[in-house]
């Protein structure tokens, strides 16, 4: 096991040596926060979204996101399931989710 | 551990010209072993979420299959709306992001020794597992149900080598004008709560175009399911008299089957026949949870709510569908946000650091109950004072309720979002 593990992982360090600019990025991107991960199931480890179905709310604006937060909690803004999801959050938590999606891209 | 880990990485950065990726890859191999076992929701999402938050540790995956067919969104492969290439994934991005992946069967855990055996006698070492082995069938329980029973009426509730699904998908296929599908049901709990009942919905869905005569029995062990009132609703404007549900107190309970004769029998002694059926059986935690004595008495693994670390073994953390863990339900979803509380929890215990604070668990499962028509229930988790997992009060439930003419808009919306759910999680756990 701990031959092919080392034979393995050399390899793909070689491949990746040998191809410096073709190597993704990931390995230097944190994910989400936890408090996030919940809704990194719909919009994507990075709040990307998926096109023509759960929005992007990577880059949403701070302010912005704690007023829609607080107002699909109150139902003063219309929404299939973010209402009920809305009011799962505390003001802290919602703060902590609007400074990281608001730091992203 | 950030800083001496981030200023190693930033030195390695600055002196190197080679790629970023290759620091993390050969650190690993001296960092602490994470092993995961099962590379479905929980395991998958766990591997993944471990290599991009903890680059120094080296991550283990044992997985027995070469690539994995997700439960969710099977149903629509009966619904003629998915094939099953559609719902398979590869596990090369886990490869990529330097995730050993070893496809072997886990066969015993040793908690004292710390190692997992695998089927082909190689023995893998761990500082943390996390274990996420999915369920194990109650073979027997219901009388006449077992592995070979299981080619004539398929369970289809593993994903395994998707040769379930497309059994089922076969045999409806092929059900002769007017037949019947009989669906078993079983008590709680059970992976995928409203999963029988988006299957009637998505055989509806395809019978309704291809065998408009046929009909569905849908018999339930219990009285009562998740989103009973959307889904009944659905079936009523969608289905017409397509379907009856039979509940336990109708005589709904199946209590044996005979697949050569093509019987359900219920408790009272009913004997039903039917063309295809579907038995979706009793269930417990996956076998390699129970021989490692980590279950207890219903056959679900215990665990600390807030880590996940098993009662009987504090370094194997057992998420999903195997562990004890209402209110939330046995959902994928549910797999998938707390693996990464379990995975944090893990690496904070070896660093002699505390678990996270307060977390914070979330589900929605989303049903496809016809074209353009789908629900949701969503649920918020948190722990009380007393450390148990509760639902954030006011919050979470399901899609309203309402004549479909009232809610077409939130149906279509939500049959979108169920798409764009299953894309965003999946690529959350394999790319």
């Amino acid at each position: 096991m701990s031959f092919s593990n080392f034979a393995r992982s050399g390899a793909l360090a070689a491949i990746l040596l040998a191809t410096p600019f073709a190597a993704p990025a990931f390995a230097q991107s944190a994910p989400a926060p936890l408090i996030a991960q919940g809704c990194a199931g719909c919009h994507g480890q990075a709040g990307e979204g998926i096109v023509g179905a759960s929005p992007p709310i990577a880059g949403y604006g701070r302010d912005a996101m704690i007023a829609s937060f607080s107002a699909f909690a109150a139902n003063e803004r219309p929404g299939t399931i973010m209402n009920r999801i809305a009011r799962g959050y505390t003001d802290a938590e919602i703060a902590a989710l609007a400074d990281y999606f608001s730091s992203l891209r | 551990m950030t800083m001496l880990t981030r200023r190693h990485f930033g030195a390695l950065l600055a002196g190197a010209s080679f790629a970023v990726a290759a620091p993390s890859v050969l650190r690993a191999q001296n960092g602490p072993r994470l092993v995961v076992i099962g590379g479905g929701f929980g395991g998958a999402s766990a591997a993944r979420y471990a290599r991009m938050a903890y680059p120094d540790v080296a991550v283990t995956l044992i997985e027995p299959y070469t690539s994995f067919v997700t439960c969710p969104y099977g149903n629509l492969i009966l619904g003629g709306k998915r094939e099953l290439s559609q719902i398979t994934h590869s596990y090369d991005g886990l490869r990529a992001r330097g995730v050993d992946v070893v496809h072997e069967w886990a066969s015993e855990i040793d908690p004292v020794a710390k190692t997992v055996a695998l089927a082909d006698g190689a023995s893998v070492a761990y500082d943390k597992l996390i274990l996420s082995p999915g369920i194990g069938i109650r073979w027997g329980e219901l009388e006449g149900y077992d592995e070979a029973a299981s080619e004539i009426f398929p369970h289809a509730w593993m994903g395994g080598d998707g040769s379930q699904i497309s059994n089922l998908r076969r045999q409806i296929e092929n059900l002769p004008e007017g037949g019947v599908v009989g669906l078993a049901i079983p008590g709680n709990p059970f992976r995928c709560p409203p999963g029988p009942y988006e299957r009637i919905s998505m055989i509806a869905h395809y019978l309704k175009q291809h065998n408009p005569t046929a009909k569905i029995l849908a018999f339930d062990s219990k009285e009562g399911f998740s989103k009973q009132g959307l889904f009944q609703d659905g079936w009523a404007e969608l289905y017409g008299d397509m379907i009856e549900w039979i509940p336990a107190n109708l005589d709904g309970t199946i209590v044996r089957v005979d697949p050569a004769e093509k019987v359900f029998e219920s408790e009272f002694g009913e004997r039903h026949r039917v063309d295809v059926g579907n038995v979706i059986p009793p269930q417990f935690a996956a076998a390699i949870a129970r021989d490692a004595g980590l279950a207890n008495e219903t056959g679900w693994v215990p665990v600390d709510p807030a880590t996940f670390a098993a009662a009987a073994a504090p370094d194997i953390h057992v998420i999903g569908d195997a562990n004890i863990a209402p209110p939330m339900p046995k959902s994928g979803y549910v797999a998938n946000t707390t693996s990464k509380v379990a995975v944090a929890a893990a690496i904070a215990d070896l660093r002699g650091e505390p678990a996270p604070e307060n977390p914070v668990y979330f589900n929605t499962c989303y049903s496809h109950v016809g074209a353009d028509y789908g629900i949701s229930v969503a649920g918020v988790y948190r722990l009380d004072a007393d450390g148990k997992i509760i639902e954030t009060p006011d919050s979470g439930g399901i899609s309203p309720r309402g004549p479909l003419a009232d809610h077409a808009h939130q149906r279509a919306r939500e049959a979108v979002y169920a798409d764009g759910w299953y894309e965003s999680i999946t690529r959350d756990m394999f790319s």
